[in-house]
């Protein structure tokens, strides 16, 4: 497995020793106390690659100062108390901040260490390189099938033949090819169960061909067996894909991720990252305490 | 038994009294029109022209009424709909927008007497026209764009954020989320636009009277399709007395030996293709919602 260190470069302690960022259990509301961010440099292998992010509400800051890292085909999981951030954080893989009116972001987010926030990005050619399925399941109201081909009909496909093959081919990937197809046309995509149409917004993701997808609690509204079918495809798709999902559920977290993210927030109620490290190593032996205190579930 | 269960019950009893009395009323109006008008009503009173002298029909009229529905609604809809996605979709907060909201709800309160006045001044004697079934549909335009607007507007903020967001996840620009997505859900929601705003076309009287003529129309020639001869029922610049505008006009000469026998025929006759748009309104938005959505 690849891991990346997210110190800033040109540190040469060994990851064991260095000052993680931000290290201190009552964080500074301030200044960052870390060494300077790296103004380039990015980590030639991190897939996505967040540097000193701020988020603010209007005059709220509800992220403070995240920098992270996340290799390539890979499960990165982001735990923590609710209203911690996981979910703002995630959402500025693929700029859907950008909806929400007085949202304003500051710092940069690599993909493929390009920054997504430059302004000669167009969010929605980003947003095909970058999926995001949601927590509760949004089909359209439209058969199975339109479904699926939404995105790539909005990409400019138009041949029946194409999207007949891209439409078997994601809803295959996503595992819900054999319980459909019979009627993949006319039945709607809100006729099925709750984990059928998680799977199928997860089909709808893979068919506009993503590298990176993005998972807000996909499986938080579904029962324990739509669960664990959704974990059996994020286990799949991690082949394919960098995968990012925000969970409630720790158990979800080391089940599926290869690296877990952890965060709080302060006493400003700004979420900031604790640590990120591998699911085992956060699980057994985190570096923090307070990491430790939330997944023995002494709070949180 | 507790007074929470005894409120429960009467709510409900006084719920379904009202209920009844309601479809009870709109029942009894459409018995008493249909059976005051059932010796009238035939194929040869829908059919024939006006007579002076006999009972005649209302062919031409009806003829005008159905026109001029169809040219306010090639006028209104479109522009209502995209009206109305612009103040649910694009327009912020703001001077401009509360501007425009207000003009919405002043120009659709005002009198229909008075926009007839304007259609008047504006679409009969500064353009010379004269009376046209397109200065009544512009007169009509004026005070149903507002509506129209307002309930796609309505229709189109009830769409869940949800789907909006699942499309922009997918790369679809915001253009194309509204065309694919937002519209097509708020279809059921334009249609009721669509059946408010007919129903008024139907039954507007003030407003027509100034713009689109008196005149009791004789011998259209429907093999006239020049549009742009005056003469011709097809062309929008003919003279276009509509059936709402025929009634009152029948009613207040009262000249004539069969003049009820003609207003309570064509009141039936209002009424019953009223509901008949109404059904067939529904019946078009649910074939056309499926037909965008696959499903």
């Amino acid at each position: 497995m690849i891991v990346v260190s997210h110190q800033p470069p040109g540190s040469t302690a060994s990851p064991g020793e260095s000052p993680r960022v931000p290290i201190s259990i009552e964080p500074p509301t301030s200044a960052p106390s870390h060494a300077p961010t790296p103004a380039s440099a990015p980590t030639p292998d991190a897939k996505l690659r967040m540097d000193g992010l701020n988020v603010h509400y209007g005059s709220f800051r509800a992220v403070r100062d995240v920098s992270l890292a996340i290799p390539p085909n890979s499960v990165t999981a982001f735990i923590g108390p609710s209203g911690c951030g996981k979910s703002t954080i995630l959402r500025c893989f693929d700029r859907m901040n950008d909806l929400i009116p007085n949202a304003r972001v500051e710092g940069t987010v690599l993909l493929d260490g390009a920054n997504i926030y430059d302004p000669s990005v167009q969010a929605v050619d980003l947003r095909r390189r970058v999926g995001l399925v949601f927590q509760r399941p949004n089909p359209f109201p439209m058969s199975i099938y339109e479904n699926v081909v939404y995105g790539p009909r909005r990409h400019g496909v138009s041949a029946r033949k194409e999207l007949d093959e891209i439409a078997e081919r994601s809803l295959r990937r996503a595992a819900l090819w054999d319980e459909v197809k019979d009627d993949i046309r006319h039945k709607s995509g809100l006729a099925l169960s709750g984990g059928q149409q998680q799977r199928l917004c997860i089909a709808r993701t893979i068919a506009v061909d993503p590298e990176v997808i993005l998972m807000d609690e996909p499986a938080s509204a579904l029962d324990p067996i739509a669960t664990l079918r959704i974990e059996e495809l994020i286990a799949e798709l991690r082949e394919t894909y960098t995968i990012v999902i925000v969970t409630h559920n720790m158990q979800q977290a080391s089940r599926v991720s290869d690296r877990t993210a952890f965060f709080t927030m302060g006493q400003d109620r700004a979420g900031y990252l604790v640590e990120l490290d591998d699911t085992v190593k956060i699980f057994t032996n985190p570096r923090e305490q307070l990491t430790e205190d939330y997944i023995s579930g002494r709070f949180g | 038994m507790t007074r929470v269960i005894w409120a429960d019950r009467a709510a409900t009893v006084v719920l379904w009294a009202i209920a009844i009395g309601v479809v009870a009323v709109l029942l009894g109006i459409i018995a008493h029109v249909v059976l005051a008008s059932i010796d009238v009503l035939g194929l040869n009173f829908v059919l024939q022209d006006p007579s002076d002298t006999a009972l005649g029909g209302v062919g031409p009229v009806l003829f005008n009424s159905v026109y001029i529905l169809i040219l306010t609604l090639l006028l209104t809809v479109p522009l209502g709909l995209l009206g109305g996605i612009y103040m649910a979709e694009y327009a912020a907060d703001g001077p401009v927008t509360t501007l425009i909201r207000f003009s919405q709800e002043l120009i659709s309160s005002v009198p229909s007497i008075v926009v007839g006045m304007f259609g008047l001044a504006l679409f009969v004697s500064a353009t010379h026209w004269g009376y046209t079934a397109l200065a009544g549909a512009l007169a009509l335009l004026v005070f149903n764009l507002p509506l129209m607007a307002r309930l796609t507007e309505q229709a189109i903020r009830a769409v869940p954020q949800d789907e909006r967001h699942g499309s922009l996840a997918l790369g679809a620009t915001k253009w194309h989320t509204i065309r694919h997505v937002v519209v097509p859900i708020a279809i059921p929601g334009i249609v009721t636009g669509v059946i408010l705003t007919a129903g008024r076309i139907f039954g507007e009287a003030a407003a027509l009277i100034f713009t689109s003529g008196l005149s009791t129309p004789h011998g259209y020639d429907f093999a006239n399709l020049n549009l742009l001869d005056a003469r011709s029922p097809w062309s929008p610049l003919h003279p276009a007395t509509t059936l709402s505008v025929y009634i009152w006009k029948t009613n207040s000469e009262g000249l004539g030996q069969f003049v009820h026998q003609v207003a309570d025929g064509s009141a039936a006759l209002l009424v019953i293709m009223v509901l008949v748009f109404n059904l067939s309104a529904r019946r078009l938005g649910r074939a056309l919602q499926r037909r965008v959505t696959g499903a």
